[in-house]
């Protein structure tokens, strides 16, 4: 039992990677890390589907379609799923889009907007449909905790996963706290 | 106020088991700080007459909650305030500050100054919990060098206060009643350019959100060296009040 290595997968959804980045900001402790973990499902790993797994990390909020799936796929999967970042947990910079109708937002980025050339709202098959809003995770599926930061700091995330590992409770003090 | 010897050992209370002296007229919070024990705040604000607005000051005093910012100190009150119990519903409150409006932290130029953002820090907020409204509510940039967002405001009415009572000018007002309630400038045009507020009045200073901001002044401070990177808002609030300068202007 102790061998085995804790899962964990990761996705982001309407987020920027920013978040993923500060996680691979850990730098050597990432091997310390390694020797305990291993990645499914991830940006990281190029596994397109949510396995089995420990731990879940969600950088991003919830805008379209498709994110409703792999959301949802994850909360299915993994035993912890943990909220990272801004968007994840209230929606973030791509929420600003929530005091404006869809169609406003399409026609003033796609038909209206300075330096338009071929205007037109894309409506390909392939394209996953768009929600009203964009909406923080925790309003789609449950989460277990949240790790706040735009991105959180590197030393967050192994300050969430450490005890994690543990199979303790984890626990960001109020002066770690960051929104931004 | 004048106070005599013997009022000295009628005017105590106890807040958190501590003992408090306080003078006749002051309120529990006026006490309290004095005393430099932190009860959570965003409307109050030392030196202006409170109003009671966002309810972070709930205690508890003989079974009852009360807002310590309009209520009057007492002789043998014995107030809780550093509870957990209490901790909890103003982080609800908090919380449901932040829902009402558009507080996205990393897209405002307030951030790390913001004492809505340090209040949930101070009190170990992670999340929002309630749904977000989203609401759609008019920005202001017509004036020179201030501009206003309302999507930030929290209805503290301390720009209101300041405006009215310190720089004589009722600039702002809380118009409309409950979830209608909105900050109004006080023009004909309803717009801040039509109006004499001054980038250095209190009013133009004292937002303790993102809402009434000054132009050209946005990120000037790097992340890291912002008020509430440094010290948390329990310790900056301790310090706080109108500064005198302001008062004797308009008297």
């Amino acid at each position: 039992m102790t061998d085995q290595k804790i899962r964990i997968a990761t996705a982001s959804l309407a987020g920027c990677f920013g978040c993923h980045m500060s996680f691979l900001d850990i730098d050597e402790k990432l091997v310390q890390l390694n020797e305990r973990i291993e990645f499914n499902r991830s940006p990281l790993t190029d596994i397109k589907h949510c396995g089995p797994s420990d731990i879940g990390l969600i950088e991003g909020g919830v805008c379209n379609a498709d994110n409703v799936r792999v959301l949802r796929e994850f909360r299915a999967n993994c035993k912890v799923l943990i909220a990272v970042g801004a968007c994840a947990i209230n929606g973030g910079v791509p929420a600003m889009r929530n005091y404006f109708d869809l169609r406003e937002c399409l026609e003033e980025v796609y038909l209206h907007g300075t330096g338009v050339t071929n205007p037109q709202i894309p409506d390909d098959a392939e394209l996953p449909l768009l929600l009203d809003k964009v909406y923080p995770v925790q309003e789609v599926v449950r989460i277990d905790y949240f790790l706040p930061g735009c991105p959180p700091p590197a030393d967050a995330f192994l300050q969430m996963l450490m005890p994690l590992l543990d199979g303790k409770a984890p626990h960001i003090a109020n002066n770690q706290l960051h929104y931004d | 106020m004048g106070y005599h010897a013997m009022a000295i050992n009628q005017n105590t209370l106890t807040i958190d088991g501590k003992d408090v002296h306080f003078e006749q007229g002051q309120t529990i919070m006026d006490a309290a700080l004095a005393a430099k024990i932190y009860i959570p705040y965003l409307c109050h604000y030392p030196g202006l007459p409170p109003s009671g607005n966002c309810r972070l000051c709930v205690v508890e005093t003989n079974g009852k909650s009360v807002a310590a910012c309009i209520t009057q100190a007492q002789a043998g009150q014995r107030i809780h305030s550093n509870t957990p119990e209490l901790n909890v519903v103003r982080k609800m409150i908090t919380q449901m500050l932040f829902v009402e409006g558009n507080h996205i932290c990393p897209a405002c130029e307030k951030s790390g100054n913001c004492k809505l953002q340090a209040m949930g820090y101070y009190l170990g907020m992670h999340e929002e919990h309630f749904h977000h409204f989203n609401p759609r509510r008019a920005l202001d940039a017509s004036h020179p060098a201030i501009f206003l967002d309302r999507s930030r405001c929290i209805l503290c009415d301390l720009c209101v206060r300041a405006s009215r009572d310190v720089d004589g000018k009722n600039v702002f007002a809380i118009a409309g009643r409950g979830a209608d309630a909105h900050l109004i400038v006080n023009t004909d045009s309803g717009k801040l350019g039509d109006s004499n507020l001054d980038r250095n009045d209190l009013a133009a200073n004292i937002c303790p959100v993102g809402a009434i901001m000054h132009k050209e002044r946005g990120y000037v401070s790097p992340i890291g060296q912002r008020i509430y990177d440094q010290q948390p808002i329990n310790e900056i609030a301790l310090g706080e009040h109108v500064p005198e300068h302001k008062e004797r202007d308009h008297d």
